[in-house]
């Protein structure tokens, strides 16, 4: 696992720095002519979302400038905060405390230290299948018995979002595509890319069009107008992206549409627990978009169909498809 | 040295703790407080102090039960780190009538704030289930005796007991909340009874906040 950057990935790079730099301007000149104070409510959170933005693509390019190193502890780093903020979320007993232990300083470091040191099958079976089993049987020694199994659920439900599914972005840079060599990271912007591209403008169609609600008991501000702008915009995006990656052109149009569909059920999901939970964010971290995992929804989701679906194409050994 | 190993020390607890901090009603200030709250955790003191402005820490003690925090590493990080005033917890009982071990704590933390300190208490006194805030022990009032001038801030902690609960070594990184509120307004005559019954009050307000 190596890769350079190269004049592909800086192209794309200052495409989104000139992108955010535009929305920023716009964000100042709405700033400026703003009447109603429910207008200035939603242009200070647009506004906010703009610095949040310029904060995350500031830290995701130096984690790229390090190398590989940079982006597992980068994303090792999210998955902590992640499932911080959803353990903060659920309730957990006094019961669960060794547990939760061994989730954050034992599983989380050793699925990142796996996937960086390239060894799939153990990354890819650590949570499934050990932390799985580890989890319960860590509980029931620990004697209390009241919700034992919605409990030891919602471990491992935090580990398997948190951890697991998040840490196949970083994975990415691991594939080693054949005629692909040390350009793996472009994957990894791509992916990153038209998940939040989808978001936003899902954000942005939403506030325009707007009208039928999806799942108005779950997300009201998700609605079919914002869902299918969102999409239709990201894909499009993407396979205008199919140069930066081994893609074929429909191959690319086909992929950041299951991104952004896979993007689009993470969020809901997770806002399904949200309400659940009674709470409109995650957590306060990053200002304007809630808590670390309001932003990661989509990628915690998106990440492993992305992953798999791309090594079956380019590196397992009996493709039968798109080839 | 300890200014900046207790900076670490704080840097490292806002770390673990992510504490979301919010001053209800009143504003961070350096006028000399006496900052109360709910006990839960050994992390509470360390928490509270590491999210005041940096310019308040430096002025403001926490005190802490000696039989813990006077040994070894413990000792070091709360004397030397923070400055800690440590009291003996010699007056459990103190329904009314004060022993002289309670006294002495009195004494102590009336001379930090002869000393120009701001203070952070416990008066709950021994750390409870964090579920509910326990009975306030007598001795803040005590000290308000003593020192009417000095403003008494409730502070709510939640969630810390579920960092570092009672009798683990080993922490988890939870998201916790620190509210502080405004300070208690007394009357010049107040009983005993009336102070904690306002003080206790203010910090459980704090909490549905």
């Amino acid at each position: 696992m190596n890769f350079k950057l190269d004049h592909q990935m800086f192209l794309v790079l200052n495409v989104v720095i000139g992108g955010l730099i535009v929305a920023s301007l716009i964000g100042f000149a709405l700033s400026r002519g703003v009447k109603s104070e429910e207008r200035k409510a939603t242009i200070d959170n647009l506004n906010a979302r703009i610095r949040a933005w310029w904060i995350m693509i500031g830290i995701f390019s130096i984690s790229f400038v390090i190398g590989p190193a940079g982006s597992m502890l980068l994303f090792a780093f999210i998955s902590v905060l992640a499932l911080r903020e959803y353990v903060s979320l659920i309730s957990t007993t006094r019961a669960d405390h060794r547990t939760l232990f061994w989730s954050f300083f034992v599983f989380t470091p050793l699925q990142y230290w796996f996937w960086y040191k390239g060894w799939y099958g153990l990354a890819v079976i650590l949570i499934p299948v050990y932390a799985f089993l580890f989890v319960p049987i860590r509980l029931a020694l620990a004697g209390e018995t009241t919700g034992f199994l919605d409990r030891a659920a919602r471990i491992q439900w935090g580990l398997m979002v948190c951890v697991y599914c998040i840490s196949y972005a970083p994975a990415l840079l691991t594939l080693n595509i054949p005629g692909y060599q040390r350009q793996d990271a472009k994957l990894l912007l791509f992916l990153v890319i038209v998940v939040q591209l989808s978001d936003v403008f899902q954000y942005i169609w939403g506030k325009l069009l707007g009208k039928r609600k999806i799942a108005p008991s779950i997300s009201p501000n998700k609605t079919w107008e914002g869902f299918i702008g969102g999409v239709a915009t990201a894909v499009a995006l993407g396979t205008s992206l199919w140069w930066m990656t081994p893609f074929s052109p429909l191959q690319a149009l086909l992929l950041s549409l299951a991104v952004a569909l896979m993007g689009f059920a993470g969020g809901l999901t997770m806002s399904a627990i949200k309400r659940d939970r009674g709470v409109k964010d995650f957590g306060s971290a990053i200002e304007g978009h809630g808590g670390i995992l309001d932003r990661m929804d989509s990628i915690c989701f998106s990440a492993p169909l992305f992953f798999h679906l791309t090594r079956w194409i380019f590196v397992s050994d009996h493709p039968f498809l798109f080839r | 040295m300890s200014a900046i190993s207790a900076s670490i020390i704080a840097a490292c607890a806002r770390a673990l703790a992510g504490p979301s901090v919010r001053w209800v009603n009143v504003r961070p200030s350096t006028r000399q407080r006496v900052y109360f709250a709910n006990h839960t955790s050994h992390l509470d003191f360390v928490v509270l102090w590491s999210v005041l402005p940096r310019k308040l820490r430096a002025m403001t003690r926490p005190v802490a039960a000696k039989d813990y925090w006077n040994s070894g590493l413990r000792k070091r990080i709360a004397v030397n780190a923070f400055h800690a005033v440590l009291v003996e917890r010699g007056g459990k009982t103190a329904e009314g009538d004060r022993t002289a071990a309670a006294r002495n704590t009195l004494e102590e933390l009336v001379e930090a704030l002869e000393a120009g300190y701001s203070l952070i208490v416990f008066p709950e006194g021994t750390r409870g289930n964090g579920l509910e805030v326990g009975p306030f022990k007598s001795g803040i009032y005590h000290l308000w005796c003593r020192r009417p001038d000095v403003q008494f801030v409730p502070v709510h902690l939640s969630n810390l007991n579920r960092i570092l609960p009672k009798g683990e070594f080993l922490p988890v990184p939870v998201i916790s909340r620190v509210v502080f509120g405004a300070a208690l307004k007394l009357e010049k005559d107040e009983t005993k009874e009336s102070f904690l019954r306002k003080a206790h009050e203010a910090v459980c307000a704090l909490g549905e906040a």
